[in-house]
């Protein structure tokens, strides 16, 4: 049955590092793995799964994507343009609240992690 | 209570006191169909937002889980690009026993050929939905209804269903009073008309309101067909039909294919026998049943549909929203009818319920829907004349089968039709796209090339189908 979305196959990239988007989207099914890229390899930032968005930071920046996205097992995602995204916020402000929390959601749980790392000992 | 006759105003101006939500408000919503849901669903997530704690009961009759005309709202079902993108960002992800299944390409048949028209994205993002749950005599389905989907969204955000049908609806000095077809009446700070084009509220408002006008409606044709998944997969595919015919009077004609079953959606200026009988037996509609015969209709309807809004869509005190209120012409009914939930929910919680407050906050939505419409007519006019022109369908078809045919070519005319056909923009913004230079310069190159090379007509361009 032909479902809403794209789907990725297991181990397959969805936004790569490094290069530039104009869209973020939407888990419909299945998990993703959110990976930087460094050097020193991959290093795992956390996991995400239906309903999850991601992608959302080139909608605001003219910059290019800061992590990769990995399809872990089959997942089906939504893309939503930025063109759409944004005509939709200027006419209905209230379209970003979801965003927004999430985006503090993150923040919180980066600055967390960051407290952790530089706690003495 | 006031008199039952008299001026729209005396009906909808209640005494001059602060007209605002506050903590234990009760609103009454009449209608629990997309709009009605949808703003009982944004209206408590605002509230929430804001610390307001809200009552809100949600009258519905109707049981969303029965099959057949009973359960459902009488539409094609169709759910827009648009739409789907921003209730995903709202975190509304429709499940997959809503969708019966995603559209990825409009097929468009003219009897001079067809064309599909893919998706941009190579990514199905218009989902085909049952409005109930699924067609009379159908089978049990492992699927939700589309409306009881979103009520049970609304439900599990808190608000209260009530199983009644509601009758009237009044002032009762500073709240609004309404009464129930079993005796049952309340008063509540706000009430919510979400009841439909066929709500008898709005036609008895009219009656004995001067100054209030209810919105004016025509009547279509919907009905389903069983085909199976197999011939579905095989003559259908995942795409919508459309049809392009010289048939007075019809506007708009699809065919969607869902699950088990096809839904065909006629919309038009009244839908009549006549019409359908041509409908049905032209051969590009035949051409997409198997062997060419069209079997019987397991289900089907002639709703009505709403082709100008209501004036004014509010009072003091009440907001009509979706069909009963103002809604988009032929095409994407349910993200209209979304707009003006969410509006009618951003005045209540953040402005108040007062005449004044929607004419300021909420009006301006319905307003630009209005005037979206009037381009819409001038469109669907366009359509018209090319329905009639067998030269402007040769140049419109060429156009489309190049554009499909090289994917670096800029999609003009395949742009134009999914967004006309899927709904998925306004009809303004296409219209100025067809005055884009480019697009007329493309179209004119097309119209004569199509008409003077007639030895060589453009190949018919189908992945799915049995032509």
């Amino acid at each position: 049955m032909a479902r809403l979305g794209k789907q990725y196959g297991d181990g397959e990239i969805i936004v790569r590092q490094g290069e530039r988007g104009n869209c973020m989207y939407v888990i419909q099914d299945g998990a993703v793995e959110v990976l930087a890229v460094t050097d020193g390899g991959e290093l795992h930032l956390r996991d995400l799964g239906p309903d999850d968005f991601f992608g959302e930071m080139a909608l605001f920046e003219e910059e290019t994507r800061t992590a990769t996205i990995r399809s872990k097992g089959t997942t089906r995602v939504l893309t939503i343009d930025k063109k759409s995204f944004f005509g939709g916020i200027h006419e209905d402000p209230s379209l970003a609240f979801r965003l927004v929390q999430t985006m503090s959601h993150r923040i919180r749980d980066l600055t967390d992690r960051l407290a952790r790392y530089e706690e003495p000992g | 209570m006031d008199s039952a006759h008299g001026s729209f105003q005396q009906l909808a101006t209640g005494p001059d006191s602060a007209k605002t939500l506050r903590d234990g408000s009760r609103i009454a919503v009449v209608g629990a169909g997309p709009s009605g849901s949808m703003f009982s669903y944004f209206l408590l997530n605002m509230a929430e937002a804001t610390s307001l704690r809200l009552n809100i009961d949600l009258f519905e009759p109707r049981r969303f889980c029965h099959r057949g005309p009973a359960g459902c709202n009488h539409c094609g079902g169709v759910i827009s690009e648009s739409l789907v993108q921003r209730l995903a960002t709202e975190g509304i992800v429709l499940p997959d026993e809503v969708v019966q299944r995603g559209i990825e390409s409009y097929t468009l048949h003219m009897d001079i050929g067809d064309v599909e028209i893919r998706t941009p994205l190579e990514e199905r993002r218009i989902a085909a939905v049952y409005r109930g749950n699924g067609p009379r005599d159908s089978e049990p389905m492992d699927t939700q209804s589309f409306d009881g989907y979103l009520q049970r969204l609304a439900a599990d955000k808190g608000a209260n269903l009530v199983h009644r049908l509601v009758t009237d609806v009044s002032r009762e000095g500073d709240r609004m009073r309404l009464e129930c077809a079993d005796g049952y009446h309340d008063e509540y700070e706000l009430v919510v008309l979400a009841s439909g084009i066929n709500s008898r509220l709005t036609a008895d408002l009219e009656q004995r309101a001067g100054g209030f006008r209810k919105p004016a409606r025509t009547k279509a044709f919907i009905c389903e067909f069983r085909l199976g998944r197999e011939v579905i997969r095989e003559t259908l595919g995942p795409s919508m039909h459309v049809f392009l015919l010289d048939i007075p009077r019809l506007e708009f004609a699809a065919l969607i294919p869902k699950g088990e079953y096809a839904t065909l959606a006629l919309l038009g200026d009244n839908i009549d026998e006549e019409l359908m009988e041509r409908f049905f037996s032209s051969p590009e509609v035949r051409g997409c049943f198997p062997g060419g015969k069209i079997p019987d209709h397991v289900c089907h309807c002639y709703p009505r549909m709403n082709i100008s809004g209501a004036r004014p869509p509010y009072a003091d005190r009440m907001v009509m929203i979706g069909d009963c209120g103002t809604t988009r012409l032929f095409k994407d009914g349910i993200g209209a009818a979304y707009r003006a939930a969410k509006a009618a929910a951003r005045t209540a919680v953040f402005h108040g319920v007062a005449a004044e407050d929607f004419e300021a906050h909420y009006w301006p939505t319905c307003r630009s829907v209005q005037v979206d419409n009037r381009f819409g007519k001038l469109l669907f006019a366009v359509a018209g004349l090319i329905q009639k022109a067998r030269f402007a369908r040769r140049g419109v078809l060429r156009m489309t089968i190049t554009e499909q045919r090289h994917p670096d070519k800029p999609k003009r005319m395949s742009g134009v039709l999914w967004d006309l056909f899927s709904g998925s923009a306004r009809y303004r913004e296409i219209f100025m796209r067809t005055l884009h230079p480019a697009y007329i310069k493309d179209l004119v190159w097309n119209l004569v090339a199509g008409n003077v090379d007639r030895s060589h007509p453009p190949a018919v361009e189908r992945r799915h189908g049995t032509h």
